[in-house]
């Protein structure tokens, strides 16, 4: 059963491409013959008058060729465009697809990830059974399937200083729409040595921030913030959450400074930074300061003149992915399963949870738990280890024998806790892997998030 | 004479403040405040946990940008910047997702 949905899903997957893939071809070919035709005596555009637009873009572009500011002009400026976004998330799904539908010539598509469930609240271009493929030709599917007429580029690889010049090379405006910091310097470095705007735009939570780099006089990445945070004041999607609508929005944005940058028209958002709060439902627009003249790279002098290793200077990986971390001995970690044989054995414990209370309402183990969230454990360990000591000792138990457990989503936040409640008198271990581990070793229905 | 400013946090700074975004404040005494007199007095006074998540050295931590009255500090003299009475601060954190 299992495999013949899996076989199904991916059919149809295969199907999806395969028709992407036809439409394309389809577009080319009415282009060519458009084209051919045109070779004759009697060029196709007679009958409208416009010697740079065709009748079918015309009527697709209409109500946005009408505006003024846009017109032929601005249109056939679009047309002749070639637009590089860089990650198709929360926010390359949105600025994907009005560019497509804005009738963008050329559209790269950067990304080297895959679909997953956790994606399709805010990724809004993928779609269920497409979990497994890849990011960017997802995205390439979706927004042909809204525009045959435009030329779609995947780059299904990761930005990398090695691969970035040669990408970006191609195209006129780049869109961050990554998810990280080492990416943001990675591709900040390389638009400014490319000579490309870079529009920029991040979310987190319910905020967004909006700014173009590098362009008409006004700052670069680097210009603003010379130096990466520490990697532990970063905080990603997976960890802070994001209201999926909030990149949507910023997405949108992106896709907006892009057009306007590409038509040339309207005033862009360089050397200003756009905040929005979700919550309050405000934007606020703040003036920057311009181009540093002693800015490493998009100084006077600049020091910098290639890329570097982006990883290193920012050290942090050039991914939002979770990483495991290894902070304890294997001496005072068990597995889901052992913990699940210390349940079944009905061994006398205390198990800690140190998620927030927002993550207990989603799931918990099935003992009762004392919930403290790490961030209250870090700022007064030693006054826990006396409550525990309190508890263990109202239920008579003896200290040093039995067990005090800690669990966390992943595995992770439970070592620091381990580490920060470390007593001589406390049995205290967590659960590797936390409950992600839980549900993959012992309870299959475990929900994951 | 005290001096009454209005400080923000965002983008994740006001978690460091017990989630609290909006702060009115005054500052004390008869001394003239700059904003670097400023940033001790907030770790000081509201800052809620870990100040290294806030100052480093003598500033803000790098990835923290400053606004004085919805202009970045860099063009109003950043440390130096004289504080006057009803101010805007704000302190925003960098977001990085997407």
């Amino acid at each position: 059963m299992a495999a013949d949905l899996e076989r199904l899903r991916q059919e149809i997957c295969r199907r999806e491409e395969e028709l992407s893939e036809l439409k394309q071809r389809l577009a080319d070919m009415e282009k060519k013959s458009v084209e051919d035709a045109s070779d004759g005596t009697e060029p196709k555009t007679i009958h409208n008058g416009n010697q740079k637009l065709t009748n079918d873009q015309i009527g697709r572009y209409s109500r946005q060729l009408i505006l003024p500011e846009l017109g032929v002009k601005g249109q056939v400026k679009l047309l002749s465009s070639k637009v590089l976004i860089v990650g198709a998330g929360g926010l390359g799904c949105p600025a994907a697809i009005y560019l497509a539908a804005a009738g963008v010539g050329k559209i790269g598509i950067v990304d080297y990830d895959e679909v997953e469930i956790s994606n399709l609240h805010r990724q809004i271009l993928h779609t269920e059974h497409r979990v497994g493929v890849s990011k960017a030709e997802s995205v390439a599917i979706s927004c042909r399937n809204l525009n045959s007429s435009l030329n779609f580029i995947t780059h299904k690889v990761q930005l990398s200083s090695d691969n970035a010049m040669s990408i970006i090379r191609d195209y006129d405006i780049v869109l961050d729409a990554t998810d990280n910091v080492a990416t943001r310097y990675l591709l900040n470095d390389a638009c400014v040595l490319a000579g490309k705007p870079l529009v920029s735009g991040s979310a987190l939570r319910f905020e967004g921030q909006l700014t173009v780099y590098n362009h008409k006089g006004g700052p670069c990445y680097r210009c603003l913030y010379p130096k990466p945070p520490p990697p532990e004041t970063v905080t990603n999607c997976s960890d802070g959450g994001v209201l999926g609508v909030v990149p949507g929005i910023i997405g949108c944005y992106q896709a907006l400074e892009a057009i306007k940058i590409a038509a040339d028209i309207g005033t862009p958002l360089n050397q200003r930074l756009m905040l929005f709060d979700a919550i309050d439902c405000t934007t606020r627009t703040i003036k920057l300061r311009g181009r540093q003249v002693l800015c490493p790279v998009c100084g006077d002098n600049p020091s910098m003149t290639q890329l570097i290793d982006y990883e290193q200077f920012c050290g942090a990986r050039a991914t939002d992915k979770d990483q495991e971390k290894k902070v304890l001995p294997a001496s005072s970690r068990m597995t889901a399963k052992e913990y699940q044989t210390l349940l079944e054995n009905g061994i006398e414990h205390v198990l800690l949870d140190v998620r927030l209370p927002v993550e207990m309402e989603i799931c918990h183990l099935p003992h009762p738990a004392l919930n403290i969230p790490i961030n209250t454990v870090k700022k007064d360990p030693s006054a826990l280890v006396e409550q525990i000591k309190r508890q263990l000792a109202s239920s008579g138990i003896p200290l040093d024998t039995s067990p005090v457990v800690v669990v966390c989503r992943r595995g992770n936040d439970s070592q620091l806790a381990v580490q920060l409640l470390h007593d001589s008198n406390l049995n205290i271990r967590d659960i590797r892997g936390g409950l992600h581990a839980w549900a993959r070793d012992v309870d299959s229905l475990f929900p994951v998030y | 004479m005290a001096v009454p400013i209005t400080l923000e946090f965002s983008g994740g700074a006001e978690l460091l403040f017990a989630n609290q975004k909006k702060h009115s404040i005054e500052l004390p005494g008869s001394q003239k405040w700059d904003v670097k007199s400023l940033l001790p007095w907030i770790r000081d006074n509201l800052l809620q946990e870990r100040p290294e998540l806030f100052m480093q050295g003598d500033t803000v931590r790098p990835g923290i940008l400053v606004l004085v009255n919805d202009a970045d500090w860099e063009l109003m003299g950043e440390l130096e910047y004289e504080i006057q009475p009803n101010d805007k601060i704000v302190f925003i954190s960098t977001l990085h997702g997407g």
